[in-house]
């Protein structure tokens, strides 16, 4: 049926998204200038996707779905703009790993990393619930959103008194902060995905009501 | 292009078998149309000579043969008389019947199959045991009951009477009627039922509002087919009110009447001299045939009026 | 005999009173149940729809509702079904007088063969009006509510048998309204029909409910839940779940009504 082709290329446009965020961190991390000019070109790639998604969404809609496969396209549509999202993010973050490999390394023990491995479970493991169904490992990852953003707050304040006190970093700092940012943007995606696997599997809507 | 599709589409051989039974149909066809001709044109040859518009107006003297004297006024009106008080009594009953069996019975009872079985044999029964029927049961039974209930010194409705072989011929066209009627009472849908019952009306209104307009032109060809039949049957009224001759027309229920199939046999069998009867006899059966046809005709055109009125309707 | 007591107060918000109250109702068929324990609640003036596969007997439970299944030989009927207040299974209940106040229209359509303005005056001749120019005004009404005067206003005195299938169908809701029933039972109305005329019927019904009750068996899941305010659905002779239309269609509770309405069976 249509909606197995639907869930079929969500899960691919998925696994993109997640190589893309992968290669990214990995390209800034090891300062790889070539993986960052790659996962700048697949982005077009993700980018394709949501709109063949977006097409046949709106083919299936015209025969009047109705209960959890309506919810399915309508949850689809909404996934697929997420994650053409973390793509975006993705790239924003292989130009500033591309940008910093051009440069000497910034001295500073900052732990991107590990904003980095939450970022990228939290992606994985929503798009793991949307395979399931499992609406329960859909709320869990929703809470850990903040602890993103507060990584990112600590992340940011470092660097910002680094830059201060060391102003020939600043060019350097600014493509970490945008990094940093970038991977939280994409942590805010994958906690909308969450949200969309709870509509689908309980019809619930849950967003902007957990005062995350 | 154009070989190819000759070559596909033509048959291959002649078809015997399909030439063969269009033309064995055709020929029966034909052998009917002929035999109703010569019959018919027998008939008309030779009868043509005695009919005339005196012969069909004159009330004959108690001498028959004399074809400048005799006449079938009464034997016209008789048989005229005897097949309308016929239709009186068996359109009634005859629809009514159909109605109960077809609206009301409940299905497959054991006694609507007996009224059924009943039905049917009694299209079987052979006509001169009708008359019969008619002699033991309306005149020797009813009749007779009845004279005595009116104290009546002689016999009035004990004897042959035009009411009797009225009553005889509508037991004997009754299953025509009930079977017309309820084949057209089937063919209309049971939604127009529904749909009336849904409105809030009785079983009684809907028969009467909405399915019996609907099946009045069956009903009508049931009445056809018993006025046709009952005109030219003479074994019911043999017994039951037939006189061999009345000097005046009848005018009363409880007078015996003539009829002109009767006259028919009459004019064969009491002849003296054949030669000399045989115009008269003809001219007899030309009015009788004639007689059959304008009947026949007059229902068939209140029908088709009914019809027509029923297929625009207001 | 008891007059049927149907409410004349007309609340404004729709379903706010209820109407028709089915308690326990069972129906067999000889030695077969065909309902099996149905209670249900309908309040006034909404569209509810009866879903579910063929054989389910919603059919049966809307002929229910106007004693049309008295028709058939060996129905017996358990529970009650109440209209008003009053189980109109009570013996003292004028079957007549119950199938004024609800009114029927079915999935064939099955006008008389009469003219246009006989048909929507048949009701009104039935039960005992006598004066023209009421009449009159009253078949001019029903088909104007029924969206088919403009077209028929100058044939009024024509075949019905002549409209096409779905100006059939119209004349014939035409014929149900004009005796101002406070119910109005569909079979399966545009189940014959094509889109077209299905959809005028649809539109028809949206406007017919700000007067009429309606209840409409429909096989097709998209018109309920495009005209219905509530829908129930039954499957083999019960009720498996009744809600408000929107939740049947986007999640509905039980997982039974789920596999019907995404087509899983049925």
């Amino acid at each position: 049926m249509g909606l197995d082709a639907l869930r079929q290329k969500i899960l691919l446009m998925a696994s993109r998204a997640e190589t893309a965020v992968n290669q990214s961190v990995q390209s800034l991390v090891q300062r790889d200038y070539d993986l960052a000019v790659r996962v700048r070109e697949d982005d077009k790639i993700i980018d394709q996707f949501e709109v063949e998604i977006d097409e046949m969404a709106i083919v299936l809609l015209t025969k009047a779905p109705l209960a959890s496969n309506l919810r399915l396209i309508t949850v689809a549509m909404k996934v697929s703009q997420n994650l053409e999202r973390i793509g975006d993010e993705a790239t924003k973050i292989a130009k500033r790993a591309r940008d910093l490999a051009q440069e000497p390394p910034v001295k500073i023990n900052f732990d991107i990393n590990r904003m980095a491995v939450m970022a990228l479970a939290m992606v994985k493991e929503a798009l793991d619930a949307f395979v399931q169904r499992d609406p329960a490992a859909a709320r869990g990852i929703i809470p850990r959103d903040k602890e993103v953003d507060a990584i990112n707050k600590e992340i940011h304040s470092q660097l910002a008194q680094h830059m201060t006190l060391n102003p020939d970093t600043i060019g350097r700092c600014l493509h970490w902060i945008v990094a940093a940012k970038s991977l939280e943007r994409i942590a805010d995606h994958a906690k909308n995905i969450a949200e969309e696997v709870v509509y689908l599997c309980e019809a619930q809507d849950i967003r902007h009501t957990l005062k995350n | 292009m154009r070989a190819t599709t000759r070559k596909h589409f033509r048959a291959e051989k002649f078809d015997f078998t399909s030439f063969f039974f269009t033309g064995l149909t055709g020929l029966a066809t034909l052998l009917i149309v002929a035999i109703l001709a010569v019959m018919l044109g027998n008939i008309l040859l030779n009868g043509w000579e005695g009919f005339s518009w005196r012969f069909v107006s004159t009330i004959p003297k108690k001498d028959f043969f004399d074809i400048n004297t005799t006449g079938v006024l009464p034997m016209v009106v008789g048989t005229s008389i005897r097949v309308f008080v016929m239709t009186i009594f068996v359109l009634p009953i005859g629809v009514i019947t159909a109605i109960y069996l077809t609206e009301y019975a409940p299905n497959n009872s054991l006694i609507t199959r007996f009224i059924r079985a009943a039905v049917n044999n009694l299209a079987g029964v052979p006509s001169i045991v009708f008359g019969l029927f008619g002699l033991g049961f309306f005149i020797n039974f009813i009749g007779k009951h009845l004279d005595a209930i009116l104290h009546n010194s002689s016999a009035v409705w004990g004897q042959p009477a035009l009411i009797w072989a009225a009553l005889t011929l509508a037991v004997m066209t009754m299953p025509v009627v009930i079977v017309a009627t309820e084949e057209s009472l089937k063919a209309i849908p049971p939604g127009l039922r529904e749909a009336s019952l849904a409105l809030g009306a009785t079983k009684l209104e809907t028969i009467w509002r909405v399915v019996l307009p609907q099946a009045l032109p069956g009903i009508m060809t049931g009445g056809i087919l018993a006025v046709s039949r009952a005109a030219g049957e003479v074994a019911p009224i043999l017994f039951t009110g037939v006189a061999y001759y009345m000097a005046s027309l009848p005018h009363r229920v409880t007078d015996q009447f003539m009829d002109l199939g009767y006259h028919v046999f009459v004019l064969s069998t009491q002849s003296p001299n054949i030669e000399q009867t045989r115009p008269i006899l003809y001219a007899t059966v030309v009015v009788l045939l004639l007689l059959t046809f304008a009947l026949n005709l007059v229902a068939i055109i209140i029908r088709a009026r009914v019809r027509k009125k029923l297929r625009a309707l207001g | 005999m008891p007059k049927l007591n149907l409410p004349e107060a007309k609340t404004n918000s729709p379903g706010s009173n209820i109407l028709i109250q089915i308690e326990a109702l069972s129906l067999y068929y000889g030695a077969t149940k065909a309902l099996k324990n149905i209670s249900l609640t309908l309040g006034e003036k909404v569209v509810t729809a009866f879903i579910g596969p063929s054989g389910c007997g919603k059919s049966t439970l809307l002929r229910c509702l106007n004693r049309m299944n008295d028709l058939i030989d060996n129905v017996r009927i358990e529970g009650s079904c109440q209209i008003g207040g009053h189980n109109i299974y009570s013996p003292d209940v004028d079957v007549i007088e119950l199938r004024k106040r609800v009114g029927m229209v079915f999935q064939k359509s099955n006008p008389f063969p009469k003219s246009i303005y006989e048909n929507v005056a048949y009701g009104l001749h039935l039960h005992g009006s006598q004066n023209k120019s009421e009449i009159e005004a009253v078949v001019e009404q029903s088909l104007r509510s029924a969206a088919l005067w403009d077209e028929v206003k100058d044939r009024l005195h024509a075949s019905a048998l002549g409209l096409s299938g779905g100006q059939q169908q119209r004349l014939c809701i035409a014929r149900a309204i004009a005796i101002k029933p406070e119910i109005i039972l569909m079979d399966e109305p545009a189940s014959a029909l094509d889109p077209l005329a299905t959809a005028r019927i649809e539109e028809l019904i949206l406007e017919l409910k700000k007067d009429f009750t309606i209840v409409i068996v429909t096989h097709n899941m998209q018109q309920a839940a495009r005209i219905s305010d509530q829908t129930a659905f039954f499957y083999i002779g019960e009720l498996i779940e009744f809600d408000s239309t929107g939740k049947i269609f986007t999640n509905p509770a039980k997982k039974q009504t789920e596999d019907y309405v995404t087509g899983r069976f049925g």
